[in-house]
């Protein structure tokens, strides 16, 4: 299990240092052979010769590509300093770079933006999961019946809508129609009702669309399941028809959830860039998506970089999770 | 991610987006107000009723938070490092300069007025001495005065541009044109004065010493990067996210792309400053990823105005012209939208075959393109914008773009390329930004009618954040082969100099970033811009920028395709709101009020 | 056994008045249907029999011929958890040790699974929860039906699989299903059916899933475990050589009915009925050469919706043209009594099975 774990771990590492690599390759090299010098989209309208050269010499793109992820992995782990035209900007580690274009560590920007993304997708994820899991349970139970097609229309409307629709109706529904909630999002740290208060809707959005995957998968599942032998045998046991479904039948369905759910949320904490802009949260996916407004592309890379990881974690947490449940799946 | 799972879903997409215009038409405004043109009850001042005008001046009342939203934030709030017109615009909340844009509608708000100067330049020696004088009292927000040096320091900061690059650098341009001085955090002296062009005999004094004389320097020093900046609060490249302010408001707090908050300078005096009335106690920005979010907002009341001043997303325009007229000002924004022909490609050197194009060209179905005569604007007739001095407007249409031809004129086109020797048309390349849906909605009907005079056009959709590398690289542009490029452009300064001399003075064809698209080497308007900076006397400028004008459109170096106009909302609770050619018809941002400051 | 003459034809019989029996077990004119699309399935169509403690009784048919359905159907799992599926139908008795099951609360006859009846099943891989270790799933079913700690619960779980003869079994009691081998998994799960002592074990296809040396093992287990127990046993096959040595009472089935039932003895060395001739000639015998011994039996199993009429044998049988008038093809035959506890239902005359069994089939076996 802990040789399994390092060995996982240590892959993570070289899949991230593989993904530094490609972005930077695509947004260095790519202009590069195009013939496009990034350094004039850092600079403004009059593009003076000395602010160009001022940005070249700062970001070391004069430098080899090697050497400039050089510098950045020095940077995650030695901290890293600017320097060019007499100014000098101390970047802290861990440096994920240095922002030109808003003037500030993209560390800290990641740091201030994650809380948002997390507590959207975990507090989504708990609200789908108790949806969706028992809208779909339900659903198997009560298989054919009108319930269950109802449900189901309901789930395929969740899966097909957009959720910049579904956001936009909630909004106007619940913030400009019935005036239920503010709509605005507030830092938890300022108020927790307020951050409750213009969280809810987008969890319910987000919730929406997931819960709505989750129901067809857990009936597709839960009858699957059913049909099992094993379920025949604790029914011959003498086991109450509660305990059959709520722990026999159910364990086995949480085995394809629980890997749908570690992708999800490790996707969504990359960026649930749709909802928070239906809903401008200020979260990893707005600050990704005012950075390719502005060719902010140290930002661009940091966010790609916290995503990837976020999914790596994921995938190693589902993996591990996935023995814990599954006893014949080995850690080796 | 979301964003992949989503894909694939274009039409639904499609139905969505139809659906949620219905949805604002609809749900968004609720309470019924009906305001007409007029005004209305719920306190909407009506239909262009700042435009050009003040609406409701006495209403505005002291306090309260003034709250702006914006899909787009600053490039910098740095005074030396902004060039967005809503960052100059804003600054002005937490900055001073010498002298600056009076505070009043229309074209007035585009004249020069003193701010930290006890008056207007004493100008001496043929217009290369400028001599200016500080007024008592006025202070940065440590309360400590603000000083000649101060001023100087600031200014020297434009030459600091591989640090604080992106402003504009006109004043080091007039300064400074050989490029002497390195700009403060590279001076040697003791005290980082050291440009020599800037004289500080005292602390109350500042004389500037032009080179070479320049009419519109005046015009540049009330540009915010004319700012004083203490040297011992530059925080150079950070400078922008907290500025040190001698304005009547401070930085509370800002975070980039998520919001910013300005609280009053207490040490800022009403007394010392004859332009900023400062009514709000508050002011805030909340910034949005998506138009229609923000759009969203300013219906429901949430939100006062847009910072960005650049017209309402159109699904949002349609439901507030619907049902909320009294709230919107429709003002010409400045900028002229325009297609320029480089005549580094050919056949585009022959100006017979740039006149047939002109010709040929729809000019009703350019101007629908751009969003019809309200929110794109009056279909553009010459190169020069209504508000620059020395502009005539639709007057002067040697093309008869807004009459006779405005539908395109076939016969006489093909007549323009018989004599180009080219009578049975051409094919070229029309280069458009991919990311303005506008302007490739504009290059489609160009290439529309041009098929009717033979001209065969391509439509190149190139980065739209690679602009200067791209079209702004000359030598590109003829390898590319891109005879038609799609562009718009404002004025820094509502001057001919401030809006022309980079697109057609030969001396600003550069390699790369190069503005002079059209490559226009005529000697005729060289001179004149040179005449022009040193022409002092305000009607002698304006006839020059009418001459220019009309060199330039003789020489069929471009298809202008609109005078450009916005849909901007003001709330119901603005007061003292007026538009402003000092800012491209804009809401003048620093004397705005709230007339109920506790809502 | 006795009375079982009539139990055939009990079609249409009021059951409800039926008295209660005095055999452990009694199954009377069951039938159990399952509605589908195509087509109402009979697949028990009328079956009765009856098991003392002690006793055990081996049905075998083919595939399909309804034997395990029957098993299911004793032990109330048709009725239990069919959601929203069309619902089988049931009718018929089943008396089990006074109480008759089809018409009782049915979560009194929950209480009774596991605990007066159980059952193994032919997969042990399939049938045991993969998730779960051997030992937590005998101690709940043991817990289920005795109020124990858990300690006390595994203590038992351990003892019973000593008892089914696992080598090692306070170590192997933790193992998960998949780290047992195939016969070990058969042993475990009928630790966990025993575990409680039933009065009826239910082994549907014991042996089926396991190689032929292990098969050997399992049976002497179930067999020692009756005796040691006394339970009453229904033993269901496919395979004569199963129950040749495990049953006292043989119950052939056909199409979701009885054709021939009694004694083990009298079943494989006087059959009277043609389709058990061909069960015989299929089963494998040691002392025969592969390709001689096994005579299978031509044609493939009714269709379940469509049963033939008359005789449901009559579309494979060879001899079906043998009664006069077709009847074969018409009347359906009822079990008649051809010996001591001895029933077959077919239209052939008493002396022509005779002669026929004698003289064509039995050499050849």
């Amino acid at each position: 299990m802990l040789a399994y774990l390092i060995r996982r771990l240590f892959a993570a590492v070289v899949m991230l240092v593989v993904i530094v690599m490609v972005v930077f390759g695509i947004f260095f090299l790519i202009p590069k052979w195009a013939g496009v010098d990034i350094a004039l989209s850092f600079v403004g309208k009059q593009a003076d010769p000395a602010a160009v050269e001022g940005v070249r010499e700062k970001l070391g793109l004069g430098d080899p590509i090697y050497a400039q992820v050089w510098e950045f992995f020095k940077g995650i782990f030695a901290g890293r300093t600017y320097t060019g035209g007499g100014d000098s900007i101390q970047c802290a580690a861990p440096c994920f770079g240095y922002s030109f274009r808003s003037e500030q560590a993209v560390w800290p920007v990641l740091t201030d933006r994650f809380p948002v993304t997390l507590a959207l997708a975990l507090g989504a994820a708990v609200l789908w999961l108790i949806l969706g899991v028992s809208a779909g349970v339900l659903s198997a139970l009560k298989r054919g019946s009108l319930w269950d097609r109802g449900a189901m229309v309901i789930a395929l409307s969740g899966v097909s809508l957009p959720i910049y629709f579904t956001g936009m109706v909630a909004l106007s529904i619940f913030v400009y129609g019935l005036d239920l909630f503010d709509g605005q999002f507030v830092p938890l740290d300022e108020s927790f009702s307020g951050w409750f208060g213009g969280m809810i809707l987008p969890w319910i959005t987000l919730a929406f669309l997931y819960a709505a995957m989750y129901a067809r998968i857990t009936r597709a599942t839960m009858l699957e399941i059913l049909g099992e032998d094993y379920i025949r045998t604790a029914r011959a046991k003498g086991l109450k028809e509660r305990t059959v479904i709520g722990k026999h039948a159910m364990r086995s369905t949480m085995t394809p959830l629980l890997t749908m759910l570690g992708m999800d949320l490790g996707a969504l904490i990359g960026g649930a860039i749709l909802t928070e802009t239906a809903f401008n949260l200020p979260g990893l996916g707005q600050a990704v998506l005012n950075a390719i407004k502005n060719q902010d592309l140290p930002i661009i890379l940091g966010v790609t970089l916290i995503t990837s990881l976020a999914v790596l974690v994921a995938n190693l947490v589902v993996d591990i999770l996935y023995a814990v449940i599954d006893p014949r799946v080995r850690l080796t | 991610m979301t964003t992949q799972r989503t894909s694939g879903r274009r039409k639904q997409a499609i139905a969505a987006a139809a659906a949620v215009a219905a949805l604002l038409t609809t749900a968004a405004c609720g309470g019924g107000s009906d305001d007409g043109d007029n005004g209305s009850k719920t306190g909407a001042a009506g239909f262009d009723a700042a435009n050009n005008k003040v609406a409701q001046a006495d209403l505005a009342k002291k306090g309260g938070t003034l709250k702006f939203g914006a899909a787009q934030d600053a490039d910098s709030w740095d005074t030396t490092r902004g060039y967005y017109g809503m960052m100059w615009n804003f600054a002005r909340y937490y900055s001073r300069q010498l002298v600056t844009n009076k505070a009043e509608p229309g074209a007035a708000g585009a004249e020069v007025t003193p701010d930290l100067a006890t008056e207007t330049a004493k100008v001496t020696d043929d217009g290369k001495t400028y001599t200016y004088t500080l007024r008592d009292g006025v202070t940065w927000e440590d309360g400590k005065p603000i000083t000649s040096k101060d001023v100087k320091y600031g200014i020297e900061r434009v030459w600091a541009q591989d640090v604080l690059s992106g402003g504009p650098t006109y004043l080091k341009d007039v300064l400074d044109p050989k490029g002497e001085y390195k700009g403060p955090y590279k001076d040697t002296s003791a005290d980082k004065l050291g440009l020599k062009a800037i004289e500080t005999p005292d602390d109350k004094t500042i004389v500037f010493k032009l080179p070479v004389a320049n009419s519109d320097f005046e015009e540049m020093l009330a540009l915010v990067s004319a700012s004083p900046v203490r040297q011992d609060m530059d925080t150079k490249s950070k400078y922008g996210l907290k500025p040190f302010s001698s304005g009547p408001y401070k930085f509370a707090s800002y975070s980039p792309g998520k919001d910013l908050k300005l609280v009053r300078n207490t040490e800022w005096k009403q007394a010392s400053d004859p332009i900023r009335k400062a009514y709000p106690d508050e002011i805030t920005i909340q910034f949005f990823s998506d138009a229609n979010q923000l759009d969203q907002r300013l219906l429901s009341g949430d939100l006062d105005l847009d910072l960005n001043q650049t017209g309402m997303s159109p699904q949002g325009r349609t439901t507030a012209l619907k049902q909320h007229k009294g709230n919107l000002d429709n003002p010409v924004s400045g900028y002229v939208r325009y297609a320029v022909f480089p005549q580094s490609v050919a056949p585009f050197d022959n100006i017979e075959c740039r006149k047939a194009v002109i010709l040929g060209a729809d000019h009703v179905s350019l101007q629908t393109a751009r969003g019809g005569p309200v929110a794109g604007g009056d279909i553009g007739t010459n190169m020069l914008p209504p508000s620059v001095p020395g502009a005539e407007g639709q007057k002067y249409d040697p093309y008869k773009l807004a009459t006779d031809n405005k539908g395109g004129n076939i016969a006489e086109a093909k007549a323009a390329l018989k004599a180009c020797g080219k009578p049975n048309g051409f094919s070229t390349t029309i280069a458009v930004r991919n990311n303005k849906p506008v302007e490739v909605a504009t290059a489609q009907s160009l290439q529309a009618s041009l098929k009717k005079i033979g001209v065969t056009v391509e439509i190149d959709q190139y980065d739209g954040s690679q602009t200067a590398g791209i079209i702004g690289s000359p030598s590109n542009v003829k390898k590319k082969g891109y005879g038609i490029i799609i562009m718009g452009w404002g004025p820094d300064f509502p001057s001919v100099q401030g809006f022309g001399l980079p697109l057609w003075s030969s001396k600003y064809i550069s390699e790369s970033g190069n503005n002079n698209y059209a490559l226009i080497k005529d000697k005729a308007i060289d001179g004149l811009f040179d005449q022009y900076v040193t022409t002092l006397d305000d009607a002698g400028k304006t006839k020059i920028a009418t001459e220019i004008n009309h060199k330039v459109m003789e020489g069929a170096y471009y298809l202008p395709f609109v005078f450009e106009r916005f849909i901007n909302w003001r709330s119901d609770n603005l007061a003292n709101v007026y538009t402003t050619d000092g800012y491209s018809g804009q809401y003048d941002f620093v004397n705005l009020g709230l007339k109920n400051p506790k809502k | 056994m006795t009375d079982l003459s009539k139990s055939g034809a009990a079609v249409g019989e009021p059951t409800a008045a039926s008295p209660a029996p005095s055999a452990f077990l009694e199954v009377r004119d069951l039938k159990v249907h399952f509605p589908t699309d195509d087509g109402l399935v009979k697949s028990v169509d009328g079956l009765s029999f009856q098991l003392e403690k002690g006793k055990t009784l081996g049905i075998v048919g083919e595939s399909g011929s309804g034997k395990s359905v029957t098993s299911l159907g004793i032990m109330g799992l048709h009725t239990a958890g069919q959601y929203g599926k069309r619902k089988a139908q049931i009718s018929g008795e089943i008396w089990l040790d006074g109480t008759e099951l089809l018409s009782a609360d049915p979560d009194h006859v929950r209480k009774l699974r596991g605990r007066q009846m159980a059952m193994i099943f032919q997969d042990p891989l399939s049938a045991l929860h993969p998730y779960y270790t051997i030992g937590q799933q005998i101690v709940e079913a043991y817990r289920i039906h005795h109020d124990v700690d858990k300690k006390t619960a595994k203590r038992r779980a351990v003892e019973m699989l000593d008892r089914v003869g696992i080598p090692q079994p306070d170590k192997r009691v933790d193992n998960y299903p998949h780290e047992f081998s195939g016969g070990m998994r058969q042993r475990a799960m009928i630790a966990m059916s025993l575990v409680n002592n039933p009065e009826l074990l239910i082994a549907d296809e014991p042996t089926t899933a396991l190689d032929v040396t292990v098969q050997a093992q399992i049976l002497d287990l179930i067999r020692d475990l009756q005796k040691e127990f006394g339970s009453a046993v229904i033993v269901i096959t496919h395979d004569l050589g199963v129950v040749a040595e495990l049953a006292d009472d043989l119950l052939v089935m056909y199409g979701g009915r009885c054709v021939e039932r009694g004694p083990a003895e009298k079943v494989f060395y006087e059959p009277r009925h043609p389709y058990t001739w061909g069960l015989l000639g299929s089963m494998p015998r040691l002392d025969r050469d592969q390709q001689e011994r096994l005579i299978p039996v031509k044609g493939s199993p009714p269709s379940l919706i469509n049963i033939p009429s008359g005789c449901a044998f009559n579309p494979r049988c060879p001899y079906a043209d043998l009664p006069k008038d077709n009847v074969t093809r018409t009347v359906r035959p009822e079990l008649a009594e051809v010996g001591s506890r001895h029933w077959a239902a077919c239209h052939l005359g008493k002396e022509q099975r005779e002669r026929i069994w004698t003289e064509e089939i039995a050499p050849k076996l």
